[in-house]
């Protein structure tokens, strides 16, 4: 090819990728940087990617778990009118109750989970601090960490859970 | 013996105890009933018919027609059945009447749904969609600039994981078809496709997985293969026509066909691209299913070939022996269902059933089956293929790979999920017809 | 074609027709023409359908008067509901679709009165009175005398104006 076909098949290929996509499709999508995204921002991975600044041990966790959860989830996470969070049965059919310690594979779902959907009346209310806390009184009362282990970004994710290698996918060509 | 022969095809039954050939269904059956029609011999069966009177409707003006119509107040029994009506903390299900249904479209206020946080009420202008993570550019949507998108229609069944969940406990829950298998609905479903959208962020080629967020108060959120969201994921906003409604994800959902309702996350707000799955709660716990060995399977995402008898069933007695046309839905994930068979003799023999036209994949596909119900016992089954090649098991052949409770659950409950195995309802001599395991 | 396959014929007919008996439901029950009278109300355009009785145009107008003004206006000139007589000498696009300029079949206007009129009544008034009615407004509309009597017999055959000049559109789906 020559020299000025060369420029311009570069030039026109230049001009296909970066407006590609707007010669394609609506392009009506408005810019957003991950700041932005903020507050909606609350996925925490099971290798702790998304966790948040923050600490908080068992002995934080007692009073604000007697404060904002026992309502539901009963005196010291023996369940009430929503689930036990505390305990460990054997499974031993698929009728056997499926715990935070007998099945949860992540303990990183634990603080997921309180942090964006907890208390059930009024999710999004505790702070990072908090959720650190109510996620080491749930595992310390489990028996998963000691008493005055400091839950945070770096040691949460590095909590083994009992079932985590118990799993099968069921589909793996799915994936 | 020849010309009877001819002529009888259709008269033969094709299975035992009274199933009749499919064909009687496709049109041939209409040419022999018009050679009747003249000069009738008089009634066949039953008394003479009363006087004919003009109802109260025809000699008064009727009433004035709504903007939104509803059904007739004569069908105010043709509703879901609903959990949790106190909207107490903890989830809530809807489930669709299939026993009081015909064709493959489940009309949108009778679509199940289960809402882990009750209904939230979203305001259309306020709501963005955002997608982000392993993106070129992430992007923020409203609705709006979604509207202006080249928009798909496709048919599809939407099922929860737990469907059938009933059917794992170790003796039959005497209960309807709604209580059994009344989490499984299907509806045109008309959005933007999600690789529409992604053409317009860029995916990195790190991407293996998104994860789908919702906005209702639990932000419940699913982490799904890439390969999904390349093939059929849609951003979903309208359901048969309309716009969604709220029990179903207003203002837009998330539908992957033929994939376990959980995770056609609704009220959608956020997809980000990751490397990882987020494990989040639902994949972690609840959409996990224990085995009998102590392992689990988990990502399991397929709901897989099934069908079951929507009519007869428990509450529909037959009043007399005669006639009946046996009718339910069949449907798969993997695709478009190829054959229905139905027995009466709890699974001795099995004749083909008709399939209502056109068969779409990953949707509902209704089936008919004319059968001559002689007054005697009957056990009624229906099984199901598709075009993957798979066959929908009998309860005994998942029992044996997943285990069973060893008392019965409540209805309610969820032992496990994932059953598409037979379901076998028993018809007795006075026409009652219950749920049995044959 | 030979007798024996004459009758083979008819016996497989008569199997056939047994067949269609095999296959259907057969919840249909019989019900015999005084069963069906009173939702027997189709009058066609020869006719057929005309009930005993009959109306002169002095009869109609005073139950005219009663039940009809109120909303057709007086003598038919229209109020809240269309006028029943004038109107122009042909209909258009702008509308002006009335009994004389239009309407092919004098019957229709028997049947629909019996049918469907008074619009808050239906079905209350008797057949002498329908056969009055449409005497009315047949007369007041110049189509039949004031003097003449409309009944199964002579209401068929009033001319109408309009009825040569309609055109089926796809004959061939008929």
């Amino acid at each position: 090819m020559s020299t000025r076909n060369a420029v311009l098949v570069a030039a026109l290929l230049a001009l296909a990728s970066s407006t590609a996509v707007a010669a394609e499709g609506p392009n009506l999508g408005q810019p957003i940087t991950e700041k932005e995204v903020g507050a909606w921002d609350i996925n925490a991975m099971p290798d702790g990617t998304g966790l948040p600044p923050g600490s908080g041990t068992s002995a934080q966790g007692a009073p604000i778990y007697a404060q904002k959860c026992a309502a539901c989830h009963g005196e010291g996470g023996k369940g009430a009118s929503a689930g036990a969070l505390v305990g460990n049965p054997p499974i031993t059919g698929i009728e056997s109750p499926k715990t935070i310690a007998n099945f949860w594979g992540y303990s990183t779902t634990v603080f997921d989970f309180i942090r964006r959907a907890m208390p059930w009346i009024s999710p999004r209310t505790l702070t990072n601090d908090e959720v650190y806390a109510i996620t080491a009184y749930i595992l310390a009362e489990n028996k998963l960490i000691g008493p005055n282990d400091v839950m945070n970004a770096q040691t949460l994710p590095k909590v083994k859970m009992p079932n985590a290698d118990n799993f099968i996918i069921r589909f793996p060509d799915r994936i | 013996m020849s010309i009877s022969k001819r002529h009888n095809d259709s008269l033969q039954p094709v299975a035992g105890n009274g199933l009749l050939d499919r064909r009687a269904l496709l049109g041939r059956g209409v040419v022999f009933a018009g050679a009747v029609s003249a000069g009738s011999a008089g009634s066949m069966i039953g008394a003479a018919a009363e006087p004919l009177v003009d109802g109260p409707w025809s000699n008064e003006v009727g009433a004035v027609i709504p903007p939104y119509q509803v059904a007739s107040r004569f069908e105010k029994h043709v509703v879901r059945t609903v959990d949790n009506p106190d909207n107490v903390p903890r989830n809530s299900r809807a489930r669709t009447p299939h026993h009081l249904l015909q064709g493959i479209i489940t009309p949108n206020g009778l679509h199940f749904t289960i809402c882990h946080g009750g209904v939230p009420d979203i305001d259309p202008e306020k709501h963005r969609l955002v997608i982000h993570g392993l993106v070129k550019r992430p992007l923020v949507f409203t609705l709006d600039a979604l509207a202006r998108y080249p928009m798909v229609s496709r048919i599809g069944f939407v099922e929860c994981g737990g469907n059938s969940a009933p059917l794992f406990s170790n003796e039959p829950i005497q209960a309807n078809v709604q209580a059994l298998h009344g989490l499984a609905s299907c509806s045109e479903w008309t959005g933007v496709l999600l690789s529409t959208l992604l053409e317009e962020t860029g995916i990195d080629p790190k991407a293996k997985w998104f994860i789908a967020e919702g906005a209702d108060s639990p932000r419940l959120h699913r982490s799904v293969p890439m390969k999904k969201a390349m093939d059929d994921a849609m951003v979903a906003l309208y359901q048969n026509g309309e716009r969604i409604q709220p029990g179903q994800g207003y203002p837009m959902r998330l539908w992957l066909p033929g994939y376990e309702g959980n995770m056609n996350v609704k009220y959608l707000r956020r997809i980000t691209l990751t490397e990882q799955p987020a494990m989040s709660y639902y994949e972690s716990r609840t959409y996990s299913q224990v085995l009998p060995d102590g392992k689990a399977y988990r990502f399991y995402f397929l709901q897989e070939v099934k069908s079951f008898i929507a009519n007869p069933s428990p509450g529909l007695t037959l009043k007399e022996p005669g006639y009946y046309e046996i009718s339910g839905v069949a449907y798969s994930g993997t695709g478009r269902v190829t054959r229905v068979m139905v027995s009466a003799d709890g699974g001795k023999s099995w004749g083909d059933a008709a399939l209502q036209e056109p068969v779409l994949p990953r949707a509902f596909t209704r089936f008919r089956m004319p059968w001559r119900w002689n007054g005697g016992p009957a056990v009624l089954q229906s099984r199901a293929w598709d075009e993957g090649g798979n066959m929908q098991p009998t309860r005994a052949e998942i029992i044996a790979h997943r285990g069973q409770t060893s008392k019965p659950p409540s209805v309610l409950a969820f032992p496990s999920q994932h059953f598409n195995g037979i379901t076998s309802w028993a018809v007795d001599t006075k026409g009652e017809v219950k749920h049995v395991y044959a | 074609m030979s007798t024996r396959k004459l009758l083979l014929g008819a016996a497989s007919f008569l199997l056939v027709a047994a067949a269609a008996r095999a296959e259907s439901p057969e919840l249909g029950k019989s019900i015999s023409p005084t069963e069906l009278a009173p939702w027997d109300i189709h009058i066609m355009p020869d006719g057929t359908g005309l009930p005993p009785g009959s109306g002169t145009f002095a009869q109609g107008k005073a139950i005219y008067a009663q039940k009809c003004a109120l909303c057709h206006g007086e003598n038919g000139t229209g109020g809240q509901s269309a006028a029943l007589v004038g109107g122009p000498p042909r209909a258009s696009l702008d509308g002006g679709k009335t009994i004389p300029n239009y309407w092919p079949y004098a019957t229709t206007v028997f049947d629909f009165i019996r049918r469907a009129m008074p619009y808050t009544q239906p079905k209350s008034l008797t057949d002498n009175e329908v056969y009055a009615v449409t005497a009315y407004i047949l007369a007041l509309n110049k189509l039949i005398g004031e003097n003449d009597v409309i009944d199964a017999q002579t209401l068929p055959t009033v001319q109408m104006p309009n009825r040569d000049n309609f055109i089926i559109r796809f004959p061939d789906r008929i």
